[in-house]
Parts: C-alpha cells; structure tokens; sequence
C-alpha cells in the first residue's frame, strides 16, 4: 500500500469512524494512558499499560465483602478452559471464548448485544488448547488474535469485522492466543507456536488499517546483536514465542514483553549457546520496534521456562533510591526486580524450592545445576508460576502472584528433527509423583475428583515485598491454581483456581474473608468495573462468566 | 502441607527409581497381548518415543489427561480396533480437538503398541501372571485381600472397590501392590483420622479433597464430607493399612491373574 493511498483509506475509515459514533465515546489512547484514573473501566488486559492489576474502586471492602452476590451468569457455549479475560468500556463488556468469538455483553445484565465468530483454518495447531485470552481495545474497535494467526478488527458497535490481516504463516503453526496491546495508533500482538519450531516475533499493526508498521524478531537473525548466542541454523527454528500481553511506560516510550521457550524445548544440547532472547524480558520501541535493551532469566533452558510472565511496573522509592521498576515473578522459581529503563538487574531471590540453578550471580544470570538424568528438576515443568496475571497494589506496596509448591519433573532429552509445522519437543517430561501408577497435576484441571492430591504440588497465592525480594505472607490452597490476581483500592485480593473458590483476601494480612464454590477451574484474573455507582467483580469458572456486586446494590 | 511434602521427599526418591525402570529401561518385555495383535518390544520402545514427542504434551505421561480417554488402560472414547487407533491418530478426532498425526508405519505401529502394553516398555513376565481361579481361592482366603476389598458386590466397602482393577492397572503395578503395598500406595488412598470440634473421631479412606473440605468413605461405610475449619486434628498415614504380603511369589503370580480378569461392568 502506498503512502497515498493509505493515507486516504485512514482518513476515509476515521470519517466512517467519526459517522459511526453517536451516544458511545471513543476510546482514546490518552484515556488508556489514564486507566488508573477511571477505575470505572477495565481498558486493557491487564487493567492498563503498567499492568498492575490494581483498581482504585473501593465499594466492595474488607468488612462488607462477604455481602457479596451473584448478580448474573454468562455461560460459554464452548467447551475447553475459557482463558479469558474481559474488557469494560462504559458499561460494555467484550469478551472472548474458544476458539476465536468475541462477544459484547451488558456488563449490569449480562446480556449480550452481539457475537463475532472467526472460524480458524483448519490446520491452525497449538499446543495447549484452542485458548484466546481476550482483546484489546481503540477508538471504536475491538481487536483479537487467532489461533491461525491474524489479526482482526471490530467494529465494537456492531460487531462488524473491519479489517483481517495475516500475523504469521499458519502453515508453520504460527498463531495468537494472546489479547493484542493497543498502543498509540498501533495494535501489537505476539505469535505463538514455541513447540512447533517458529521464530517468534513481536509485531505492530496501524489500528486503523491493519497495515503493519513494524517487526522485531525475539531470535536475532545473522548480523544482528546476540546472533552469536545461537550456533549454525538453529536460530531459524529456534521458537521464543510471545503468547502472553505486555505492558508499556509512556515516559520511556518502550513496550516490555516476555518471551517463552527456545525449541526444541527438553533438549539444550540441541542448541548450544545461550538462545538469547528466549526466556527474556524485552524493551521495545514503542514506535520503531527497536529492541532497547533484553534481560535473560534462563539461559540456554532445559526446562521450557517460558518468560511470558506480565512485566508488572510500579515508580517506587527502591532501597531509598526512587526507581522505576518491574517486577518479575518467572517460570523459573525466582523473584526478579529490575530496573526498566536500563533493563538492570536489582534483585533476585527464589520463592520456591530451586534445584535447577545453586543461585544468581550478581548479574542475575543463574548458575546452573542440570540434575542427574531420571532425577526431579524443581520447580517441574509447569513452573513455580507461569502465564498467571500477577498483581501489584500501590497502596500495599505487595506484589501478588500465583506460585506452585512442591511440585517436580523428571525431563528427558532426544534429538528432534525440525519439520515444517510439526511438534518440535527435543523430549518430554514427567510429573514427580509419590507413587508409580498414582495419578498427577496436569497441564489443565479436568477431573472435579482431586485424586492426586497435594502430594504432587499445591499453590500458594504469594505476597512479596519488591524491597526485600522476601514473601510477606502466603494463602495456601490443596490443588495448583492457574488463576491471575486482582487488588483493588480497598486492600482486597481476587483470585481463584482449579478446584472452583473464587476467593477474596485481605491484601494486607493474607487472611480469607469470603469465598464461594463456583465449580469450574478458574484460568484467568478476575477483573473489576462500576456502572451507574455499583462496583462489580466478574470471574470466570467453568463455563461460566459469573458477576458479583454487593448485596441491595 | 509442606511438612507433609518433606516427611515424603526421601521416600519419593526412592520410588523414583522403580518409576524410572518401567519408564526408560528397555528389558526383555512382553505385550500384553488384548488388541489386535502381538507386539515386539522394539515396537513398544519405539512407540515410547514417539508417545513421549507427540502424544504426551495433551495426553498426558500416564494416558489420562484427556477426559473419557485413558491410553494405557484401554479406555477410548470411540476406537475399538488397533486399526482404529491408527485412523484417530493419522486423521484426528473429537471435532478437531485431536490434531491429526503424520506418522511413517512403524511410527504409527510403535504408538499403537505401547498403548496396547499399557504404557509398560518392561512389563511383566507372563511367568508372573498365574491362575487366576487359584488366584481367586487365594485373594478369599489365605492372603486375606476379601477382608477389605470389595469385589463384584461382595466385600467391604472400606478399602478400593477391585471390580474393574484389571482395567486400570498394568499386571506390575498389581505385583507390586500386593509385595510392597507402602511404596504403591497411592495418596488419596492413605488412611486418615480426623478428629471433629465435637470430639468425634473418624477413620477412613479420602475420596476427594480440595482447600477446605474433604469427602472421605469411613470405617462404618458412611460417606462423611467435612469442613477442615470444624476438625480439631486431621492426620493422614503414610503407613498402608495392609502389610506386604506373607504369600509366596507363585501364589502372588496366581493372584495378579486373578486381579486381571477383573475388568468390571462390561
């Protein structure tokens, strides 16, 4: 597309846009920019670009939270773990389901205004479920990812599809599960297919056309900086897939990601050197796309440590020092603080039992300590956490995350062939279990009878103190949990888990003040809105999208 | 919890090294022999690696990650010929939910025979699978296992029912129960006591248990399910209620034979 003519179809699709906009105001750039400010609507996946997590609203509180009442019930049409995550513009809620719908829902009802359904070409592969996390939402469009890797635009009106462009080759099972980030005038998304041999990148769309704009690849090619940490041709297939939202600091203007796994992923040997810049967090020109500066947690991993972790960002007085940083609970089982404008390492310290790696160097690279072959790694393959939406509460000064305890794997290596499209594992692994036969944690809860029990690992909702890298309190819970965090302005903490509590607890002291038994695992992070001077708090269980307020509200 | 997790950290090492010989060693193994045909044990080995590479990220290491399927014991959702597994695997199933697989032949044979081994690239000798109706005599009388397992109706109800154990167990893990029932127990099968607010103590065996509940079958045969806020003290045993067995390795053999018929309500 030329200049000119893009220039005339931009100007010609604001003008249908301007048209289009009656009685519903557009959503800006500068309002998402605001999100903490206008706690009434949750803007983007995480609840804005420092992706804390936190709402001011503070209706709903420590003392009247077990007033609390189900209001109204979504249920999917869909089966399969819903990963969703809504997204609420005055009043409005826009919400995904398996494998590419989205829906506008009336967020005091629970009613839905209308249904976009992408079908997915048929050869769209991914590795762990037909999930979609969610969209993003500018101006007067909604915005998904697909499971065959494009990227789509909706009018948020009527549910219209305005423009459907390719984000990568489905053919080489590239897609996109996770909920694009709208910054500025662009929509970035990242691909996935970390099991199948791609090479991720980061990518930014013009919101308007769907023109791309820009593309950074997560494994530099031969001339680039760090190609070195590859040898021959394994950065072509190497993955480092983004399948997780970032987050964004207008004062630096960079875009932060985490990349997941190198591929294939149990088998190191298979690519020597550090496959720099799997397991990273990363900082992107929000404009150009450049990369301004990387941090690696895992080298050269052996366990599929994906680093797809929310990059969580709070300004803070650090150790007496004022610091912008981000926080960083990763896959690997340590707690990271960093510096984000420099990408410098602050701190680090394990939350769990560690194995893998005797400690962090002052650098923060870890000194690694493979165990012997047919010996557990911990934390097991899953994680002492993973893609779970972490929080931060800037009036607690905590950050909150989901952690797996006591849980271990047993990798094996193999060589793996790369084939075009084909699952690239380099090995396997197995759940360390108590007892040969004994039934163990899977990647997603389907079973509502806990056979396995916490013999096999359990979680703790953890509250560490980003000044210490210490745990300040944890809430224990029987199975694993796969569920993100809310806080909100009243010092109450959302979250759920596999076996179906939606639980609410004080964010200062760690203690359970109300739960109910809702059914269905609980797989993303409950979110929080207010319409006409009521405060909701809507969770995902099951099937089923579930919205509480207080009771005579 | 996490007391619990270290008190069984030593031992899970030690089992570790029983669960890794029926993983990885390759032995002279034998087939169990209920599909279609009988399989060398390169093809189970092969099929191992092939399993592990591409089945095992959705299924599972023991075959039952995906609801109504459990690989190693026999459980399909539709395929009943080891050439119908073939098709499931070469052309996809469950409305897409199952990717289709390209696999060369020996590929798509060796998958196909490590499941019909019941995940076991070592298995059991079929020296070790005796009688099973002198099995049956034994497992009522001398090796005293009617005393608590219930079978086909008959028997109490307070240890695991043994109706369709010869479905869901390979002929190793029976062996093994019966000669070292502490290192196969499986956790939610661990005796526990509970003692209420009320003073009431209860004996039984978990059937279920999340953060705040637990649903257990108790001595008496009553289903109890009660809130961890209302007990006083809840122990769980890492000790079995039964003993390795005082039968000798024939009658063992004779027992496992008997176990495998049992394949429950066909």
């Amino acid at each position: 597309m030329n200049f000119f003519k893009s220039l005339i179809l931009s100007s010609f699709s604001a003008f249908a846009l301007f048209l289009s906009v009656s009685s519903i105001a557009q959503v800006s750039y500068e309002q998402i920019l605001k999100a903490a400010d206008t706690p009434e609507n949750w803007l983007t996946y995480n609840g804005g670009y420092s992706s804390q997590r936190y709402s001011a609203l503070d209706q709903i509180t420590t003392s009247n939270v077990d007033d609390l009442q189900l209001k109204w019930t979504l249920q999917n049409q869909v089966f399969g773990a819903w990963q969703s995550n809504p997204i609420i513009v005055d009043g409005i809620m826009y919400v995904t389901e398996r494998p590419n719908t989205v829906m506008a829902v009336d967020a005091v009802t629970g009613r839905i205004f209308w249904k976009y359904r992408h079908v997915p070409a048929a050869n769209a592969v991914v590795c762990c479920g037909a999930n979609n996390r969610g969209v993003a939402i500018l101006g007067d469009m909604v915005y998904m990812g697909t499971l065959d890797a494009r990227l789509i635009a909706i009018d948020r009106i009527n549910g219209q599809p305005l423009w459907n462009v390719e984000v990568g080759d489905v053919d080489l099972a590239y897609s996109v599960t996770m909920a694009p980030l709208a910054v500025k005038d662009k929509i970035i998304v990242g691909v996935g297919g970390g099991e199948y041999g791609i090479r991720g990148y980061v990518v930014a769309f013009d919101a308007l056309t769907g023109e791309e704009a820009w593309k950074t690849y997560t494994i530099p090619g031969p001339g680039e900086a760090n190609h070195d940490s590859w040898e021959g041709d394994d950065w072509e297939h190497g993955g480092a897939p983004i399948w997780i939202t970032g987050s964004f600091d207008p004062a630096s203007n960079l875009t932060y990601w985490g990349v997941g796994n190198p591929g294939p992923d149990w088998n190191p040997s298979q690519r020597p050197g550090d496959n720099l810049y799997s397991d990273s967090a990363i900082a992107l020109d929000a404009d150009t796309g450049e990369l301004k500066w990387y941090f690696q947690f895992t080298p050269n991993d052996a366990y599929d440590y994906d680093s797809v972790q929310v990059p969580v960002l709070a300004d803070m007085v650090w150790r007496g020092v004022p610091k912008k940083v981000m926080m960083w609970a990763n896959r690997n089982g340590y707690f990271y603080i960093l510096d984000r404008t420099t990408g410098e390492f602050l701190e680090g310290k394990p939350y769990v039992h560690v194995n893998w790696s005797s400690g962090l160097d002052e650098n923060g690279r870890p000194i690694q300590t493979p165990q012997p072959e047919g010996m557990p790694t911990y934390p097991g393959n899953q994680g002492g956490t993973n893609w779970y939406a972490p929080s931060y509460s800037p009036r607690t000064g905590l950050f909150y995350f989901t952690a797996w305890e006591g849980y271990a794997t047993i990798y094996h290596a193999e060589e793996s062939e790369y084939v075009p499209g084909e699952a690239f594992y380099g090995g396997g692994f197995s759940v360390l279990a108590p007892a040969p036969d004994a039934p163990t944690i899977r990647i997603g809860r389907t079973n509502p009878i806990n056979t396995w029990t916490n013999e096999v690992g359990y979680t703790s909702v953890k509250a560490m103190d980003p000044q210490t890298g210490e745990e300040v309190w944890s809430y224990e819970q029987f199975d694993v949990s796969d569920s993100g965090i809310l806080t909100t302005g009243a010092d109450l903490l959302f979250t759920g888990g596999r076996e179906g509590y939606f639980h609410a607890v004080d964010a200062r002291s760690g203690d359970l003040l109300w739960k109910v038994g809702l059914g269905g695992q609980i797989v993303m992070a409950p979110v929080t809105y207010m319409v006409d001077g009521v405060q909701y708090v809507s969770v995902i269980s099951g099937n089923s999208l579930s919205t509480f307020a207080l009771r005579n509200r | 919890m996490k007391q619990l997790t270290i008190r069984l950290r030593s031992r899970l090492l030690i089992l570790l090294s029983i669960i890794l010989t029926g993983l990885f060693v390759s032995q002279q193994s034998m087939a169990q022999d209920d599909g279609d045909h009988a399989y060398t044990s390169e093809a189970i080995l092969a099929g191992l690696s092939v399993y592990n590479r591409q089945c095992a990220l959705c299924h599972g290491p023991n075959g039952a990650s995906v609801d109504g399927v459990n690989l190693s014991r026999g459980v399909f959702r539709t395929a009943i010929t080891d050439d119908d597994l073939r098709s499931v695997i070469s052309e996809g199933a469950a409305e897409g939910r199952m990717p289709s697989f390209v696999l060369n032949a020996e590929e798509l044979n060796g998958v196909v025979a490590y499941i019909r081994a019941g995940f076991d690239p070592e298995g059991i000798s079929s020296g070790q699978i005796g009688d099973p109706a002198r099995g049956k005599l034994l497992f009522e009388g001398k090796g005293e296992c009617a005393d608590c397992h219930r079978v086909n109706g008959v028997g109490p109800r307070i240890a695991p029912d043994l109706s369709n154990i010869g479905a869901i167990r390979s002929p190793t893990s029976l062996q093994r129960n019966i000669v070292d029932p502490a290192a196969a127990l499986l956790p939610i099968n661990r005796p526990v006591r509970l003692v209420t607010r009320d003073g009431e103590t209860i004996t039984g065996r978990r059937l279920n248990e999340d953060s705040y509940t637990v649903q257990l079958i108790d001595s008496k045969e009553q289903l109890r399910s009660l809130r961890k806020s209302d007990l006083m003290t809840y122990e769980i045993s890492d000790v079995p209620s039964k003993q390795p067995t005082t039968l000798s390795s024939d009658e063992v053999a004779d027992v496992v034979g008997y176990l495998l018929t049992l394949r429950g309500q066909q």
